[in-house]
């Protein structure tokens, strides 16, 4: 934890992004999770993808639940519109707020405790729903608020910090969030924002639900010899199985690579995924073969990352339901109470 | 490139710009530390052992720390303009507000060591040399031509910038530690003066000519046209009281700025200052230049001197060329004429300040002392030393003009090249400074130093009213920061003096300095050639100048680079770190003065 305020003096050579705003205007306040804590990384990605996508600040609308990642977003994206709700109850609130208003960018921000313990329920059936949002998880294994116990993700056999070695099989959120059908499902790690930024701006341009599952250490309780979520052990069992660029619906900046190392996924919105393989046998279009694949390499105690699976033709809780594209908030009285004959002209086509 | 050596004293200390650049490195940050601390002796102190006249500085130096001041780079764009923290000004705090420091000053030395040295000329040079020998044991003289000691610091910089008594008091502490001063005799002879058996001899005598002026007119209207430096002291002594109505001042430097603003107060009412070059190229510091600016005095630049105009002995006016500037395939400049008419000045009085040059008459060109072609003496750059070994030069005297901080430095190196040689050991060898290097650390939170770095711009030095300081020539212009202004100016040092200290043993690589880092000055990345490596950093390091820190390689084989240039040392890399691999360690050195430090062997104490 930190007591100094971020001094406002910058580099002289920052600059400033298409809507004329810096990376140090998407910062929040100072941090007052543990130093080294992996979810200060994973803020620092938000705020990098952010500006890099242009996103203006207030047109963002973050949401989390309960633990020391749902605290995250006060340090990220200070000028967004922000909601903090109960244990476990991002998701329908965030499903809400996405219904009443589809003008904004939704990130949903929760840990392995606020969405695979008691927020379970809530998790699966925000996927099922296919609610348009960049849900992140912040995975450091561990309930690092109230002193270090195994979360529902640790790995079965892994050692906490006191030595006790786990004996509950764990949760894998990547893993449910393919079967549910999930339309853009990824694995990050804190320590390498190189793949991490991409596969959050990768998310938050997705429409659809996207699901970014991202191994953070917790410096304090989960980062010592026998756990799977510490920084040396996720860097040796690290299985890549892609890396991303995520470019804008602009010129790309040409990178050329040799046929059959890249692919590019077109998104609805004109924005490319463009894959390079490290993996030359790694679909992530193809669900089935992305469930297999990571479950087998699961199963070897090896932790896949990258872009696992996406659906380009994705559709969302908008689609499925028919709303009006216009936000609830910007519609007169007249649209949304027609009156009396309008209800009449519906009761009639009902008879 | 190859991990970057620490132990080497000189990687911190160019970090720290400020002291790097000061001549005499005095240790600047630390100094204006205890002035925010409120404890001004200490910090006067500490500036009296680099730089022997703090208060003369506190108003005179030419301030070679302020371009090089790190917070005059990282505030643009923060600020209207970046601008540094106001070092001398806070240096004049600690001399104004000091109290009595006559019991902290090193007492003279119980008994001599039998040595006799002679300095010649009682400025900065010959005054340092003997502060620092006299302690020692060595019998010091000082000869000066006029009555006072001081040398051109008294007799030339005109007293609305330094008062006397500023001068007595600073010069008064040097002569106190038990030093002879023979006021009132010119040396005449080097070759007398070395028959009288000094152990060594040390010329401080400065660059006492002014250069004149030698164009058509200058004998004919010859008591109308002064040179400036003697002008100025000819003002000092009283010789001079009054001037005319109409003043040109001719010349770009800093004796041009105080002849105009001197001119200006003895009943100059349309002085001018003319200048051959450019504005911007004018040797002048800017802050001398906005001074004379202020005070209604107008500069003209890219005019060069036909003639002096004159009639029945009578100056009437000056004659100028106009010119541009135009540079060359080589990038050198040359002055054109623009082909506009002659510009004819009327004037009753001219002062000429075109430079100053070294004159050594009294030295007898048989002496042993070898001279180079344009009059300076041959000597070793390091040891000071002419091609007689016991004779050295310093100041001035040396390399021609430079300033009263380079004077400084020249003679703390002097005197530990005679403490050496006359302990029968060699000058050139030249001893390593003191360093120390400690951590601020003092609890999980707590740092030893205040690394919440304001915001605030630099804080302007309050004036005297134009009008009174015009009307009195002995009046100080600059009334110095009060206790509360210097306080708030000192919290824009940003401290660089607290090194960031990196092990990389100790890091796990979670990012957490990168993310942190207010000036994006921290990398992780793979290595690669210096030119390479700058180009792909967080930020791109686009200051040559400025060291690049690098670790040895980490777990993940990638290196940590961090880009000195912009640090603000806010210590917040550390604060995050979770392992201790990054900390916050003071880093202070002090220049090796004479003494048994500067010795090889260390003989016992006297």
């Amino acid at each position: 934890m930190t007591w100094i305020a971020k001094p406002r003096l910058h580099h002289p050579s920052l600059s400033r992004n298409a809507v004329g705003y810096t990376r140090r205007d998407y910062e929040g306040k100072v941090s007052t999770l543990c130093a080294g804590c992996g979810h200060d990384s994973i803020s620092a990605a938000i705020i990098q993808a952010c500006w890099e996508l242009d996103i203006e600040p207030h047109r963002v609308a973050k949401l989390s639940g309960i633990g020391c990642s749902s605290k995250t977003p006060d340090y990220f994206l200070g000028n967004s519109h922000g909601f903090n709700t109960v244990h476990g109850r991002m998701p329908s609130v965030l499903t809400g707020a996405n219904l009443a208003n589809r003008g904004l960018t939704y990130l949903g921000v929760s840990g392995d405790g606020d969405s695979a313990s008691i927020g379970m329920g809530q998790f699966v059936h925000a996927i099922r729903r296919g609610v348009d949002m960049a849900y992140i998880v912040e995975n450091n294994g561990v309930y690092g608020l109230t002193k270090g116990q195994f979360s529902a993700t640790a790995d079965q056999g892994s050692v906490s910090k006191r030595g006790v070695a786990n004996s509950d099989a764990p949760i894998d959120l990547v893993g449910l969030a393919l079967q549910l059908g999930a339309t853009y499902v990824a694995r990050g790690f804190s320590g390498d924002k190189t793949q991490l930024v991409p596969l959050i701006k990768g998310a938050l341009g997705h429409r659809g639900v996207a699901i970014l599952d991202v191994i953070s250490p917790c410096v304090a309780f989960n980062n010592h010899a026998g756990s799977t979520k510490s920084y040396d052990y996720v860097r040796e069992h690290n299985d890549a199985v892609n890396r991303l660029d995520v470019i804008e619906g602009r010129a790309a900046i040409a990178v050329d690579y040799a046929p059959g190392e890249a692919i590019d996924v077109v998104q609805h919105d004109g924005t490319v995924l463009r894959l390079r393989k490290l993996d030359p046998d790694y679909d992530p279009t193809d669900r089935l073969a992305a469930m297999a694949y990571v479950n087998l390499h699961q199963a070897r105690g090896e932790v896949v990352t990258g872009l696992l699976h996406v659906d380009p033709a994705a559709a969302d809780l908008h689609g499925h339901l028919g709303t009006v594209a216009t936000p609830l908030n910007q519609l007169g009285v007249a649209e949304l109470c027609p009156g009396a004959a309008a209800l009449e002209k519906i009761n009639a086509g009902l008879r | 490139m190859h991990p970057t050596d620490i132990r080497d004293p000189d990687y911190f200390h160019k970090v720290v710009d400020c002291q790097w650049a000061c001549p005499a490195h005095t240790p600047v940050p630390e100094y204006i530390r205890l002035i925010a601390a409120g404890r001004h002796a200490d910090a006067y102190m500490v500036n009296w052992r680099s730089n022997v006249f703090p208060g003369i500085l506190g108003r005179t130096c030419d301030r070679p720390c302020e371009p090089a001041c790190r917070r005059g780079r990282v505030e643009e764009g923060n600020g209207e303009k970046p601008e540094p923290v106001a070092i001398c000004r806070l240096k004049r705090v600690a001399a104004d507000l000091k109290g009595d420091v006559r019991a902290r000053m090193p007492k003279k030395a119980a008994r001599g060591n039998g040595r006799r040295i002679a300095c010649i000329g009682a400025g900065p040079a010959s005054l340092t040399v003997a502060r620092d020998l006299a302690p020692l044991g060595y019998q010091v003289t000082v000869y000066d031509a006029e009555a006072k000691a001081g040398g051109f610091m008294r007799t030339q910089v005109p007293r609305f910038r330094l008062p006397e008594s500023v001068i007595d008091e600073e010069v008064g502490y040097v002569l106190d530690l038990g030093v002879e001063f023979v006021g009132g005799r010119r040396i005449e002879s080097m070759k007398a003066l070395l028959a009288e058996g000094h152990d060594a001899v040390f010329v401080g005598c400065g660059a006492p000519r002014g250069r004149d002026l030698d164009i058509p007119g200058r004998q004919e209207a010859a008591a109308h046209i002064h040179i400036g430096i003697d002008w100025l002291a000819s003002v000092y002594f009283g010789h001079v009281e009054r001037v005319g109505r109409r003043v040109l001042v001719l010349g770009g430097g800093n004796t041009a700025m105080d002849c105009c603003r001197s001119a200006r107060r003895l009943g100059g009412e349309a002085v001018t200052v003319v200048v051959r070059s450019g504005f911007d190229e004018m040797k002048a510091s800017p802050w001398e230049k906005e001074d004379a600016m202020h005070e209604g005095i107008p500069i003209l630049d890219y005019r060069v001197p036909l003639a002096f105009e004159h009639e029945d002995g009578r100056l009437t006016g000056m004659r100028f060329q106009r010119v541009r500037a135009e540079y060359g395939a080589d990038g050198r400049r040359s002055l054109v004429p623009t082909g506009e008419p002659d510009e004819l000045i009327p004037c009753d009085e001219v002062l000429v300040a075109v430079g100053q040059e070294n004159a050594f008459p009294w030295i007898e060109r048989d002496a042993g002392i070898e001279f180079d072609r344009w009059g300076l003496p041959v000597l070793d750059k390091d040891t000071l030393q002419s091609s007689l070994p016991h004779v050295l030069f310093g100041g001035d005297a040396a390399f021609g003009p430079k300033n009263i901080i380079w004077a400084v430095a020249h003679g703390h190196e002097a005197a530990v090249s005679i403490d050496r040689l006359l302990s029968g050991e060699d000058p050139r060898e030249r001893p390593a400074p003191a360093v120390t290097l400690v951590s601020q650390k003092m609890g999980i939170h707590e740092w030893s130093y205040d690394n919440d770095i304001s915001p605030e711009e630099r804080h302007k030095v309050p004036w005297a009213p134009t009008e009174l300081a015009l009307r009195r020539i002995d009046l100080e212009v600059e009334l110095g920061f009060d206790d509360a202004t210097a306080w708030r100016e000192a919290q824009r040092c940003l401290n660089c003096d607290v090194q960031t200290v990196f092990e990389d043993g100790k890091c796990i690589e979670c990012d957490a300095c990168v993310d942190i880092c207010p000036m994006d000055c921290i990398s992780f990345t793979a290595n690669g050639p210096e030119d390479e490596l700058r180009t792909r950093l967080t930020a791109p390091a686009l200051n040559p100048t400025q060291d690049l820190y690098v670790s040895g390689p980490l777990k993940t084989a990638r290196v940590m680079v961090k880009d000195e240039d912009v640090c603000l040392h806010c210590g917040l890399c550390a604060e995050r770190c979770p392992t201790g691999a990054w900390d916050m360690r003071k880093f202070l050195l002090h220049t090796t003065q004479a003494g048994p430090s500067c010795r090889d062997a260390r003989p016992e104490a006297a």
